[in-house]
């Protein structure tokens, strides 16, 4: 039986076992938590809290008037300590809230609970999402909101429920299929409830079996009209585009969203979200953290509060059994090396993951040999040796003409490249400078 | 340990497979035809085997420090190279002949144009076409066992009327004349399985190549053909080894294709037509040169575009 995928692509060694059986652990830290102002892709939020000001669970601390924005909210009930500059867990330097927590957690939300969605307009649901402060939680956080409000004009046939997790190591969004399935058939449901006409379709990767008997569980016993989709397993079929490809084979076509070809793409974790919020009134103050890696003590995943510091999450993990060279947000593919431990998870952050000397070797470049394997793997249909070469003479207009701007950064060059070439990066270099140089000539 | 942490751009993980794994790949895929070569031309051919790895080894050791670059020899690049100098030559070749060969393939060949990946013709080949041309006699002089005897392909050309053919399981497993690691095809097949199936090297060039060979030389109605065609001469090494060359053959399914069977089409044509028995070495080293050309029009589709942007 050959289950759908797309082209091309590569198969990194999972090393998902470390976690992949360790049930959500809740974690309530005290002390200090840390809420950057942009937790999402577009407009970054504005404080609407001072120092001294007393918040609790759910209460908005950062929002602005922005459409393409989500509203930042506590996670702890504690006193404002400060609003200043601190380091981001991507290693920039944003404005944050800073709160000190009473360990109380006392709730403060103004959602109300709504029990049955069914009676509420579809604007209302978009509503309640936005001030929920929901983001897409697969870590492209685009705010949740914005996705449902496609252009009148954009007819959407598909949902497609992202619970692939194409990443190694990661393990968040299994476990939740796994233990919550409820939330997430039911997220999907209110999303079918604002987009009748859509066929829900649920994608995972096939090496996660009892999520997939789990979730197809769930659909039938609430009767919800979905069907769930096992996924051949190849990385980067999380991936928005390669998502949509295998389960409608529509290519979306160059700088498109997925609206233009019909689709809504929503990660396990954001309908997780979208039905707490719509029904219970429960807005995003969470998140579930797969903090693993080969010298963490106790591998496991872990629901905390946002804000909470990446130090106390791996502490909470047993701390390290050996010296790590690289700290990790998110998976050994696309995850940012971290310069500091001392950052808080943030709406995006899906794993922590501290890798030794051994498991993230660095690499010295050789020549390209012209072996063709970073062709044969690129999902994008990209040639990345060429891209490589051309970024490397600062031949941005060339870059730009072989289709440079398409790469979606996964990764899979870099990794099959035998000469160790850094491609990936020459690709990030290569769009940087032909956005510099589009600046400059607008 | 905060300072230790080392912060650098994804992704973060690596495939085990490098270049010198390749190349120790190759090397072992090599191995079988040299060790029927030896058997069935004499242990002489041992020598030669020697004289071209080492020959390549020191020629790029010694230039590259000469040049104040990184030694590579360790990517083991020049021990294939050296290997394959030293299969398409017979072994009763002058070894400061294989010498010269190995010299002018890496430093003229490969490091003038720029060292590993960057050279356009293949060493190897390149360096025996310049051995054929200076050392025409001692290039073509063909013994079985001590006994000198015509090949096959001569045989075939009618340029040796002396010569018989042999039977098809002689040539198919190696007891005949010719270069060191070009007689046996079955062991030259077992070599190239072994990469095929460690996805070294993809099919599409040694099928194509040595498909088309057997289709235009049954076509034109060459006697032997296809099977004496295919098993004998340095086709079965040339396809599976030579021209799989990543350097300088095209790296796309749909550029391979055409690379093998121009290669197949301009073999058969010398092998039928030329001016010599073999064309095997030529036909790589001419579509060696049409390799770039061949990636710029291959190129693949972008993901979403409409239309090939290859054709620019
Ligand atoms: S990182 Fe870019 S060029 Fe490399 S494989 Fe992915 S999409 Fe292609
Ligand atoms: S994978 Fe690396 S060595 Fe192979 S063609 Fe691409 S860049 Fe060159």
């Amino acid at each position: 039986m050959s289950l759908p995928t797309f082209k091309r692509g590569i198969h990194p060694k999972e090393n998902k076992s470390l976690t992949s059986e360790s049930a959500i652990e809740d974690f309530k830290p005290s002390g200090e938590f840390v809420y950057p102002m942009s937790q999402h892709i577009g407009a970054p939020c504005s404080p609407v809290v001072k120092k001294g000001d007393r918040v609790l669970v759910g209460q908005k601390i950062g929002d602005t008037e922005a459409f393409v924005s989500a509203p930042i909210l506590s996670s702890v009930s504690g006193t404002v300590k400060d609003i200043t500059t601190r380091m981001t867990i991507s290693g920039g330097i944003e404005q944050c809230v800073i709160v000190e927590s009473d360990g109380e957690f006392e709730n403060g939300t103004t959602l109300v609970p709504r029990g049955d969605f069914k009676s509420l307009p579809p604007a209302d649901c978009v509503k309640i999402v936005r001030e929920a402060g929901i983001v897409g939680a697969g870590g492209a956080t685009f705010p949740t909101h914005v996705k449902l409000s496609p252009p009148p004009d954009k007819k959407i046939r598909w949902i497609i429920v992202n619970g692939v997790e194409c990443e190694p190591f990661l393990n968040c969004d299994n476990r939740l299929m796994r233990e919550e399935p409820e939330p997430i058939i039911g997220g999907l449901e209110i999303c079918m409830h604002v987009f009748p006409e859509a066929e829900g379709v649920i994608a995972v990767e096939d090496n996660k079996p009892e999520a997939i008997a789990r979730i197809g569980r769930e659909v039938s016993e609430r009767g919800c009209k979905a069907r769930v989709m096992p996924h051949r397993v190849k990385y980067p079929q999380g991936a928005e585009k390669m998502l949509i490809y295998t389960v409608t084979k529509q290519e979306i076509p160059p700088g498109a969203l997925p609206a233009e070809v019909g689709c809504l793409v929503m990660n396990v974790r954001t309908l997780y979200h979208i039905w707490h919020a719509v029904t219970d009134g429960i807005p995003v103050t969470e998140r579930i953290v797969s903090v693993t890696g080969d010298v963490i003590a106790n591998p496991k995943n872990i629901r905390a509060p946002l804000g909470t510091s990446v130090r106390a999450m791996i502490d909470a993990a047993g701390g390290f059994t050996g010296d790590p060279v690289k700290i990790l947000a998110g998976g050994p593919m696309m995850g940012i090396s971290m310069r500091s431990i001392d950052v808080p998870i943030v709406k995006g952050t899906s794993g922590i993951l501290a890798l030794s000397a051994n498991a993230a070797r660095s690499f010295t470049e050789t020549n390209c040999i012209r072996c063709g394997r970073c062709v044969s793997s690129c999902p994008m249909g990209l040639q990345p040796s060429l891209l490589d070469r051309v970024v490397r003479l600062r031949e941005y207009a060339e870059f730009e003409a072989a289709g440079g701007m398409n790469c979606i950064e996964c990764g899979c060059c870099s990794y099959i490249c035998p000469a160790r070439r850094y491609i990936t990066q020459s690709c990030r270099d290569g769009k940087a400078g032909v956005m510099a140089a589009r600046k400059k000539s607008a | 340990m905060d300072q230790l942490l080392s912060v650098s751009s994804s992704p973060h993980i690596r495939s085990e497979t490098d270049t010198r794994r390749i190349m120790a790949w190759v090397i072992a895929s090599l191995a079988p035809a040299g060790v029927v070569g030896a058997f069935f031309l004499g242990t002489r051919s041992i020598l030669v085997i020697a004289a071209g790895i080492i020959s390549c080894v020191a020629a790029e050791a010694i230039w590259q420090k000469y040049m104040k670059q990184p030694v590579t020899v360790s990517d083991l690049s020049a021990v294939v190279t050296g290997l394959l100098l030293a299969y398409n030559v017979p072994p009763t070749i002058p070894l400061w002949m294989v010498v010269c060969g190995g010299v002018f393939a890496m430093i003229i060949v490969k490091h003038f144009f720029g060292g590993i990946g960057q050279n356009i013709l293949n060493p190897a080949l390149a360096g025996r076409a310049m051995m054929l041309i200076c050392w025409p006699i001692a290039m073509t002089t063909w013994t079985v066992r001590g006994v000198s005897g015509a090949t096959p392909l001569a045989v075939l050309k009618g340029t040796d009327v002396s010569g018989t053919l042999p039977s098809i399981a002689d040539a198919f497993l190696g007891n005949i004349g010719g270069c060191i690691g070009e007689t046996s095809a079955l062991a030259i097949i077992i070599g190239g399985g072994l990469l095929i199936y460690k996805d070294i090297i993809s099919w599409r060039i040694p099928v194509v190549y040595i498909v088309t060979v057997a289709v235009i030389q049954t076509l034109l109605g060459r006697q032997g053909a296809p099977l004496m065609e295919i098993f004998s001469g340095g086709l079965m090494l040339g396809a599976f080894f030579m021209a799989t060359d990543y350097t300088t053959s095209p790296m796309t399914s749909k550029g391979q294709i055409i690379f093998a069977f121009g290669c197949g089409l301009i073999a058969s044509l010398i092998r039928s037509f030329g001016g010599y028995p073999e064309g095997v070495s030529y036909s790589i080293l001419i579509m060696n040169l049409t390799t770039p050309i061949i990636d710029r029009l291959t190129m693949p589709r972008v993901f979403g575009e409409v239309k090939d942007h290859g054709g620019r």
